[in-house]
């Protein structure tokens, strides 16, 4: 493929090439401008754009805000983290939303495997197009769409309250029906890694651990789980993280739940109380950076 | 693969349940564009295409959705070019700071929307409101580029890895310079990435509402926020869900295209 | 939470008077909360030419031009008329609003409570010159300079309209008919688990309302102006509801959703809502309870720095003209300002519906305002607890 389209452009143009034929040369023998070449965009604009943002956040939550005038007060204090640390509730709802989002990654886990694995080993090849594309139109359809529709489902007398037996008698709103709105529409983010990492497991690999004797369970353990723990750990980076910062399912399903991302939003947009906000988000973004930090080592953090 | 039959049957069942799971929701957005109660009463009372004809007619809604077309191109296109120049350094060199720079590029996605948002708006006010730039599209672009750069980044990356060196180093050996090589061996082997790459940051950029929230323009309005904010109109609930049905529907087409193009069975990411 | 009624509702918090009540007017005659006075800005002394356009920073739904419902649609006439095209911006939250009139862009706003007042005193607000604007004569007085729109008997604003937090119950469920919100802090309510409250940091209002008329022993004047232990007996009140609470509602399509498929029967809504909810026939009824309630108001002002002031004094004088204030009013869910409205509205019974005429009514609701140190009934020997602090209660009620 390569050496047929190379001809191409040997016959014109060389007149408009010699530069850039001489900029690439120059290029070629030094490796290190080249490298600052690739990495000068994208450092600036994550370094300058995100670190620098973050950092005048976490800056602003040394600060407070004037009583009366609604103005910033810009002199470093504690007070803040002060009342976070001290204040009960604070805890409560910060173990609440790790547990929220612990459990819709161990939910989104379950379901999706199985799933993957089908679309990746099990299903014809004809059909795993269908189903890539199935499992993605639903990403289209808006979150607060679908947020909705659940409230429907999960509503006094609807469709999941039969399922359970009558009025009353299925989940109802709150903690529970939140868990199970956030694993629905995060499911997605989980099944296509599992399946990536899973599509790339030769079969024959699957094959040969059953000629030579493994049984199913041992095959899925010594063959299987090694591909798949990556990808799986990719994909709860992004069904963790999004259930940490959520502030909306909460309030359309959460009955009278509030989880971290509530306090925050509260505190900037109702209050107007923006350092208070900055060091309640300092909450999530340390366990993110552990979770981060700790799972980098599997490789993970290459499949998202 | 050799599965015992009881197994795949297993698998199969599960693999339909998971959709009846993904799509018993969506069917209830379809079926609620027909709801004659407009705060979707189960079952309808009634069925109306009325909603369908409301919908048609609503201005807010196409610009809205022509400004979420514009801010997801916009992020999708620079991401492209960031995603791309950072897996390329990523995997070509080997320098100070590499493992850095790949934690870096996961960061914004890993982070809560809601820290990334206030964090970005808190930037915007404080170093370009007294510059005289306030928030517009431009602002939303910029935000979502900033978590979409790691799915380009990791699509390009997991193909420059499976496709090794080699054919670089042969087209270098047959006398091509560095642009030819990109032009007509690296890009074509990347093509299918980054249509991979790009899709999937179009829908993220296409369906985000927290970060947009707070990096939006005041005039600014994607589909997101116009159906937030037409939650808090009344009579407008009903609307929103034909919007949703649409795109739900239309979606499909896109996807299909880019699977088809991406090619699946060498290793798409999609 | 960021627009339409809700933002409203939320950033209409904090009119720091009450239009109406009793000792709302206790310090009409004096300045601003510690005494603080706006800077001297000369209203417009007559009506020019149109200068073309006009900036409007408004809510959702304030200014509609029929791109969200081609039948909504009160901003094309207006264009035709005066020449003057519109431009508007739709502000999120209060601050927003503040922030973007600072900008001096924009010649219009429609501020709520807590941005009229710190417009007012940041002087980015011009008085208004009432007789350039020919519908306000008839403006209800029950909105005519009131402490959120006029300082020292200097008019800042024109009033748009407003509503109260009513109690909604379901007929078929709740009886006897509750008279009293102490239908919702009851601990031995049998409707534990199916009450609802307004997910908002200024319900600390409603408690202190019913702790002004059922303890009085605390000596609360003004829901908004508590102090430290006024305040400790209103969440004490609230963090005991909370056990009774289903959930919290913070938009329309929630609250009448969750009241007619019943997961809700008894707490606070909107008159909007309670007539949503009758038209999708479920069986619901709201009431002022004997206490009174909470409320809101939104006014129109004109920047200092209006670069189109004549169109922006004509958008104003139209926006409450009869005709476009009965199309807000309906479009909205709120009384108009304008009495002439109840004329023109689609329905005839609207201004009945939302009780536009009746001044007894609303002399029993509390206009939302800001809560600041500085108590907003006049004491200067304690301090009281700002929005921050309710804030961060409300955190702590919820759990």
């Amino acid at each position: 493929m390569a050496s047929s389209t190379l001809d191409r452009p040997a016959g014109g143009g060389s007149a408009v090439r010699g530069p850039v034929r001489r900029l690439s040369a120059w290029l070629h023998r030094h490796a290190g401008v080249r490298l600052a070449a690739l990495l000068a965009a994208p450092l600036f604009w994550l370094v300058v754009a995100y670190l620098g943002a973050l950092a005048v956040l976490f800056v602003s939550a040394l600060w407070t805000v004037n009583g009366f005038t609604g103005e910033v007060v810009r002199e470093p204090t504690l007070d803040n983290f002060r009342t976070i640390v001290t204040d009960e509730v604070y805890r409560t709802v910060a173990l609440r939303s790790v547990g929220v989002a612990a459990a819709v990654t161990v939910i989104d886990t379950l379901i999706a495997l199985p799933m993957a694995f089908y679309m990746a080993k099990v299903a014809r090849p004809r059909h795993r197009r269908w189903l890539v594309v199935a499992i993605l139109t639903p990403l289209w359809a808006s979150y607060l769409v679908k947020a909705y529709a659940w409230r429907v489902l999960l509503a006094n007398g609807g469709p999941v309250d039969w399922l359970f037996g009558g009025p009353g008698s299925g989940p109802g709103y709150g903690l529970g029906a939140t868990v199970l709105v956030l694993a629905y529409l995060w499911l997605p983010y989980m099944i296509l890694p599992i399946y990536a990492g899973l599509e790339r497991l030769p079969d024959s690999l699957l094959e040969a651990s059953a000629d030579l004797g493994a049984r199913a369970g041992r095959t899925f353990r010594k063959v299987v789980l090694p591909v798949v723990v990556p990808s799986v750990i990719a994909g709860s980076v992004f069904t963790f993280s999004l259930s940490l910062g959520d502030y909306i399912t909460v309030q359309i399903v959460g009955g009278k739940t509030q989880l971290i991302g509530n306090l925050v939003y509260v505190n900037i947009g109702a209050a107007n109380n923006l350092p208070f906000a900055a060091a309640l988000a300092t909450i999530p973004v340390l366990i993110m950076i552990g979770y981060l930090v700790a799972v980098r080592r599997s490789g993970a953090l290459e499949e998202l | 693969m050799t599965l015992s039959r009881s197994a795949r049957w297993l698998l199969r069942g599960a693999m339909a349940l998971g959709l009846a799971f993904i799509y018993l929701p969506l069917t209830i957005v379809l079926l609620n564009s027909f709801n004659a109660d407009r705060t979707f009463a189960w079952p309808p009372p009634r069925w109306t295409t009325g909603w369908w004809a409301r919908a048609w007619e609503n201005a807010g809604a196409r610009e809205a959705l022509w400004t979420s077309v514009q801010a997801g191109l916009g992020a999708t296109a620079i991401a492209l070019l960031l995603g791309t120049l950072v897996a390329f350094a990523v995997q070509r060199y080997r320098f100070f700071g590499r493992q850095a720079v790949s934690l870096l590029v996961v960061l914004p996605i890993a982070l809560p929307g809601i820290v990334t948002g206030i964090a970005l708006d808190t930037a915007f006010r404080s170093v370009l409101a007294p510059l005289g730039i306030g928030k517009g599209l431009f602002s939303v672009i910029v935000g979502h580029a900033t978590f979409c750069v790691v799915v380009v980044y990791n699509n390009v990356l997991a193909r420059l890895r499976r496709s090794g060196g080699n054919l670089q180093e042969a087209s270098a050996d047959l006398g091509a310079d560095g642009w030819q090589t990109f032009r007509y061996v690296t890009f074509p082997v990347l093509r299918s990435a980054l249509l991979a790459g790009g899709l999937l940051a179009f829908g993220l950029s296409f369906d985000e509402i927290i970060v947009t929230t707070f990096t939006a323009g005041p005039g600014v309005q994607t589909l997101p926020i116009w159906i937030f904010s037409n939650l808090f109109r009344p009579n407008q609930a009903p609307v929103i869900n034909v919007v949703a049905a649409v795109l739900i529907v239309a979606s499909v087409v896109p996807i299909y295209l880019a699977q088809r193009l991406s090619d699946t069975a060498s290793g798409g990411r999609l | 939470m960021r627009t339409g009624r809700t933002a409203t509702a939320l950033a209409a918090v904090g009119l720091l008077a009450l239009a109406g009540c009793g000792d709302g007017g206790t310090n009409a005659g004096g300045s601003g909360p510690g005494g603080i006075k706006p800077p001297k800005i000369d209203k417009l002394a007559s009506l020019g030419a149109g200068e073309g356009q006009v900036n409007i920073v408004a809510w959702a739904g304030y200014v509609e031009d029929g791109s969200t419902d081609p039948k909504v649609d009160w901003v094309t006439d207006f264009e035709k008329e005066t020449g003057c095209q519109v431009n508007v911006k739709v502000a999120g939250t209060s601050d927003e609003m503040v922030t973007l009139m600072k900008t001096g862009e924009y010649d219009v706003v429609s501020a709520s409570g807590d941005a009229s007042l710190r417009l007012i005193y940041g002087g980015d607000v011009a008085p208004v010159n009432t007789d350039l604007v020919s519908n306000y004569k008839d403006v209800f007085d029950g909105l005519k300079l009131k402490q959120w729109n006029s300082v020292d008997g200097v008019a800042y604003g024109i009033p748009h309209g407003r509503g109260a937090n009513l109690l909604m119950y379901r007929t078929d469920v709740v009886k006897p008919a509750p008279t009293s919100w102490g239908a919702v802090f009851d601990p031995k309510s049998p409707y534990r688990g199916k009450i609802t409250a307004y997910d908002s940091p200024i319900y600390l209002a409603d408690a202190a309302l019913y702790l002004m008329k059922h303890q009085p022993e605390l000596g609360i004047k003004n829901p908004y102006a508590l102090d430290d232990k006024q305040f400790v007996a209103a969440v004490d009140l609230l963090k005991k509801q909370n056990e009774l609470i289903g959930e919290y509602w913070s938009d329309y399509t929630k609250e009448v959703q969750a009241f007619k498929a019943g997961n809700s029967v008894l707490g606070t809504t909107w008159q909007v809502i309670a007539n949503l909810a009758n038209a999708d026939k479920a069986p619901v009824e709201a009431i002022l309870p004997e206490e009174g309630a909470t409320g809101w108001s939104d006014t129109w002002m004109i920047s200092a720095k209006a670069k189109h002031p004549n169109c922006g004094y004509r958008w104003m004088d139209h926006i409450i003209s009869p005709k476009a204030n009965a199309g807000v009013a309906e479009w909205f869910g709120e009384a108009p300002a304008n009495r002439l409205a109840c004329a023109e509205t689609a329905d005839k019974n609207h201004c009945k519906t939302y009780h536009a005429e009746d001044e007894a009514y609303f002399e029993k609701v509390w206009f939302w305002s800001t809560p600041v140190q500085q108590c907003l009934d006049g004491r200067t020997d304690v301090k009281c607890k700002d929005y921050a602090a309710w804030t961060q209660a409300w955190t702590t009620i919820k759990g």
